[in-house]
């Protein structure tokens, strides 16, 4: 499958903007910039700049309490950062007015439907808006991100079960990082291919190697054109590994120094700039240039939302009904 | 496997007495004399037969809103289930809970559950308590196909096969989820194939057939004993009644009814037992006779019984 | 009310059949889905024809999955539908209960009002009818500390009927509690030939009186008319509240009945505490303390579960000799 060089160079592009988003973040939230909880998804930016590749704006996704990394790539590299930063400060600039934080970031906008903080409720969700679709008749997909913790919550059978017995459109893509907070997947799921959960629902169960930015867009592909031909959900794994702890103040101590160390190797945005330049897609100084041009994005953002006002008190009371 | 003479014939007592008892209670019910809501398990009695005969006294079962059966089989008296049928004092449960909720401990009964799939993570308790406790009891979990498309069975699943817990679920697949069709709820065609979800055994078995699965059953709680995890067990069968009673059931086409009035797995249990000269013709007719006469008693007992006290409304809510 | 308006008289199941096909009829963008809604039209029957009228994509049975009903529901709702989930009886909601209190009713505030969730769901409340413990709840007191939920309980086909149509209508998440003993016992009433809405979060005065105000609801509403017609004989005037919307409750409504006659009794089928009895009381202490000559006194059912036997159930279940009790103990 041929990808256009603009495609391949914007995927980039979207890896390192999350990247840096989330290390500055880290960065401002020691020094104790950013109220609240954070839980960064450095390391896992290629699952989200995969699927998302193949999805248009119209289309659906449902994030989860680690969601910078779906916010960014649903939305596209021509998306401003400084509202989703603004947000996290909690700022009345924010994406969500301040009233969402880290954990709950979103924008129906450009199809962020929800991020939820409780495990397995977007899945759920993500069912419904694919029905909805399929009630209306468009060809729109939903893709939900979940994590491999929320394999074993009820909401994941019993969405899963709706949308194959419904042939929804919905595709469940499972970022396994192994880790759910301090327990690890396999200490709590029988298996040792998770894809085996689809067996239940009798839907595709695909595993990708998750670091590999290419090889999830591939996978995501094929998903998204069986949806949106009305050919029912599919469940895929992205085998992946974070970069940070759960959340930010997290020692990470239940990890070995080697799995971490494992993980550092295997970080996909210099495995993807290396490709590009092999492909000829990029050079060195191409590169270097986008790193450049993102982290001054980056700087801007920040700005912005340092000198954004707080929402006003009175707002506590807005918003609770339409 | 070769079972004894007794265990046979005592098998089909059971199931003799459950049919009984529902056959009475559909009647009772029509007359006005059973409050509530009823769900009748006729139809079924080879599952709950057959899988609680390998049970000792101190093994546990949990059960559904369709659990007269599973009570008897697990040996509920049939008096003291009726009396709670009637709203009585001397019922299991001191007329609070009624059909869809009878418990009696003592014998290993955890309770029936009229919310859907509440057993489920139920029996996961007490299961790990007997593997806590490092007894060797087992918990026999049974619940209706409509049951594995809800979230305690996804986590109640899950959590018995990574902790190798001593339990053997037991899905009735009838076929239906009160008017919902199995092919309808979910899109896989055996139930028993959600193992594979959890890397534990999944067996299929003739649910009519008490013998298939008196066998199914016995080595998945040997499994179990044996300290070697749970095991999925689909028994597929259909119901004699509606879902409960009052349901006109026109979901149901003639042909179906009639072909699952065919598959009664108690004439065919009968015959046999004829065969392998296990029973006789007459023996086996005194057995019918001699659950007749058990029920008139117990509905007679219902009957007599008073109704408990209004102050007995305050009884019971702390220990 | 209905003065002058070409009438019929319809049960309470009938008022929620029309309310809601009607709905259907007028807006394509509803749909109904629960546990057998199709060939039962739900075990009550209330939504039996539907499926007929509108077919499957419109009138969805669903696996016995509530959590993936609530959420898709809401997945549904924010994507511009407007579903209606019947969550049979109340007791069930708890399967879902965070898909309520979470993704329901604090996204639209979480996100700083970037969705809406135009979603009803219906359930069965109410005891009466030896349905024992997990088929005879009334939720109301805990689903009012939901934020961002609005709940109804409408007490006649009138108020059923005008009731559901605005929750469908509504653009926020409304919880319709219909209490099974009115379906059962086979309740008529009036309603309007025309088509009409009732407001969400207004009171109605069931009965005028002078000397104390009884707020009722649900199924009580009944018990307390017929109690109050009997102190009418001895000369007692009682005026009875519907508050027919628990959230957001019509406080006016109840503290301006208070003003007039001076005392308070709430009747209302829930374990004492925590239940809407308790806020009405907390409000009207808070606010028209005094206005108030005699204590609030509270009619309410013990904090028991429901127990089977009718017997047992009758004693739990408040009942017009108590509602006689507690006014004659304050006038
Ligand atoms: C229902 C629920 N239970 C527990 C939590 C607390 N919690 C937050 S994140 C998390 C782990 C999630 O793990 P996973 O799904 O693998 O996602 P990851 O954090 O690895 O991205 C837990 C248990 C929660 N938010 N919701
Ligand atoms: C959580 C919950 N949802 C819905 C119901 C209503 N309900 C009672 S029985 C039943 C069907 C159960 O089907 P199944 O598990 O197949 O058992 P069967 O009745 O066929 O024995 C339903 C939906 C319930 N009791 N609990
Ligand atoms: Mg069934």
């Amino acid at each position: 499958m041929a990808i256009e060089k603009e495609k391949l160079l914007d995927m980039y592009r979207t890896m390192v903007r999350i990247r840096i988003f989330e290390e500055k973040i880290a960065e401002d939230f020691a020094a104790g910039k950013i109220p609240g909880f954070v839980h960064l998804s450095a390391g896992q930016e290629a699952n989200p700049t995969g699927v998302c590749a193949n999805l248009r704006i119209d289309d659906i996704i449902t994030s989860t309490h680690r969601g910078h990394g779906h916010v960014i790539a649903k939305a596209g590299n021509q998306y401003s950062l400084a509202p989703m930063v603004a947000e996290l400060y909690g700022r009345k600039t924010g994406v969500n007015k301040g009233k969402a934080g880290s954990q709950h970031l979103s924008d129906m906008d450009i199809g962020v439907l929800v991020a939820e903080g409780i495990q397995g409720t977007a899945l759920t969700l993500a069912a419904g808006a694919a029905l909805t679709a399929k009630l209306r008749g468009t060809d729109q997909v939903v893709v939900s991100f979940i994590g491999d913790g929320t394999l074993n919550t009820g909401r994941f059978h019993e969405g899963m079960n709706m949308a194959s017995a419904w042939k929804l459109p919905l595709i469940c893509y499972c970022e396994n990082n192994v880790w759910a907070e301090s327990t690890n997947i396999y200490d709590v799921t029988n298996l040792t291919n998770i894809t085996d959960r689809a067996v239940a629902f009798n839907i595709p169960g695909v595993s990708v190697d998750g670091n590999d930015v290419l090889a999830v867009y591939k996978v995501a592909a094929e998903a998204v054109a069986r949806a949106r031909k009305g050919e029912g959900p599919t469940f895929i794994e992205g085998k992946t590994c974070r970069r940070f702890g759960h959340f930010q103040g997290d020692t990470h101590l239940y990890r070995s120094q080697e799995e971490k160390d494992e993980c550092m190797k295997r970080d996909p945005i210099p495995r993807f700039r290396k490709r590009l330049i092999e492909m000829k897609v990029l050079t060195e100084k191409e590169a270097d240039k986008i790193q450049q041009e993102v982290q001054e994005e980056m700087d801007k953002a920040v700005k912005f939302a340092l000198e954004s006002p707080f929402p006003d008190p009175e707002e506590v009371l807005t918003d609770v009904y339409a | 496997m070769a079972i004894e003479k007794e265990k046979l014939i005592d098998m089909y007592r059971v199931m003799v007495r459950i049919r009984t008892f529902e056959d009475r209670v559909f009647k009772e019910f029509a007359a006005g004399n059973i409050p509530g809501f009823v769900h009748l398990y006729a139809g079924e009695e080879a599952i709950a037969a057959g899988a609680c005969a390998n049970l000792r006294p101190d093994d546990y079962i949990t059960s559904t809103h369709r659990g007269h059966g599973h009570l008897i089989a697990k040996g509920g008296k049939t008096d003291r289930m009726m009396a709670e049928l009637y709203g009585k004092k001397t019922g299991y449960n001191r007329g609070k809970g009624g059909s869809m909720h009878i418990a009696e401990v003592d014998i290993g009964i955890l309770g029936a559950d009229a919310i859907v799939a509440a057993g489920i993570p139920i029996a996961g308790g007490a299961a790990l308590s007997a593997q806590m406790r490092g007894t060797d009891q087992v918990t026999l979990c049974f619940f209706g196909d409509g049951a594995t498309n809800t979230t305690r069975f996804h986590e109640g699943v899950n959590l018995a096969s990574i902790w190798k817990l001593p339990i053997v679920y037991v899905i009735e697949n009838n076929v239906y989820a009160e008017t919902t069709p199995v092919s309808y709820a979910m899109n896989i065609p055996n139930i028993a194939d959600r193992a594979v979800a959890y890397g534990i055994p999944g067996k299929t078995v003739d649910g009519n057939d008490v013998l298939a699965v008196h066998e199914v059953v016995g080595e998945a709680l040997a499994r179990a004993r044996k300290g070697e995890g749970p095991t999925l067990v689909e028994c597929k069968t259909c119901r004699y009644y509606g879902h409960y009673e009052g349901d006109t059931q026109t979901y149901r086409t003639k042909q179906e009814f009639e072909e699952c009035r065919k598959r009664d797995p108690i004439p065919r249990f009968r015959k046999k037992l004829i065969k392998m000269g296990v029973l006789t013709e007459k023996d086996a007719d005194k057995i019918n006779q001699e659950m007749l006469e058990e029920l008139d008693k117990a509905v007679k007992f219902a009957e007599e019984s008073p109704f408990p006290e209004p102050r007995e409304t305050l009884e019971d809510v702390y220990t | 009310m209905l003065k002058g308006v070409k009438v019929k008289e319809i049960t309470y199941l009938q008022a929620i059949t029309e309310a809601v096909d009607e709905e259907m009829a007028r807006d394509p963008t509803v749909f109904l889905m629960g546990e057998d809604i199709r060939q039962w039209g739900a075990p009550l029957g209330e939504f039996k024809g539907l499926f007929e009228k509108y077919g499957g994509e419109r009138v969805r049975d669903t696996a016995i999955s509530e959590t993936a009903m609530l959420g898709a529901a809401a997945g549904a709702a924010a994507t511009g539908m407007r579903p209606i989930v019947h969550i049979m009886f109340s007791e069930f909601l708890g399967v879902c209960m965070s898909d309520i209190r979470c993704v329901l009713t604090k996204t639209r505030y979480m996100t700083g009002a970037k969705t809406k969730f135009p979603a009803t769901i219906m359930s069965y409340s109410g005891a009466g009818v030896s349905a024992a413990g997990e088929h005879s709840t009334c939720p109301y007191g805990y689903m009012m500390a939901i934020p961002g939920l609005k709940i109804v309980v409408p007490s006649t086909p009138y108020d059923a009927k005008g009731l559901i149509k605005s929750a469908i209508r509504e653009d926020n998440p409304v919880q319709v509690l219909y209490h099974q003993k009115l379906i059962s016992d086979r309740l008529t009433g009036e309603v309007p030939e025309e088509e009409y809405t009732i407001p969400i979060g207004k009171a109605d005065i069931k009965r005028e009186g002078s000397d104390v105000t009884v707020v009722a609801i649900g199924l009580m509403v009944h018990r307390a008319l017929s109690a109050a017609a009997k102190l009418q004989e001895k000369g007692i005037s009682i005026e009875v509240v519907d508050p027919r919307t628990l959230a957001p409750l019509d406080k006016q409504a109840i503290i301006d009945s208070v003003k007039k006659t001076g005392r308070l009794v709430i009747m209302d089928e829930e374990p004492k505490t925590e239940s809407a009895s308790s806020e009405i009381s907390a409000i009207v202490a808070e606010e028209a303390l005094d206005f108030l000559d005699a204590p609030i006194k509270r009619v309410c059912a013990p904090d028991t579960p429901i127990p089977f036997s009718p017997v047992l159930e009758k004693a739990w279940m408040p009942d017009e000799e108590d509602l006689l009790k507690a006014v004659n103990e304050i006038v």
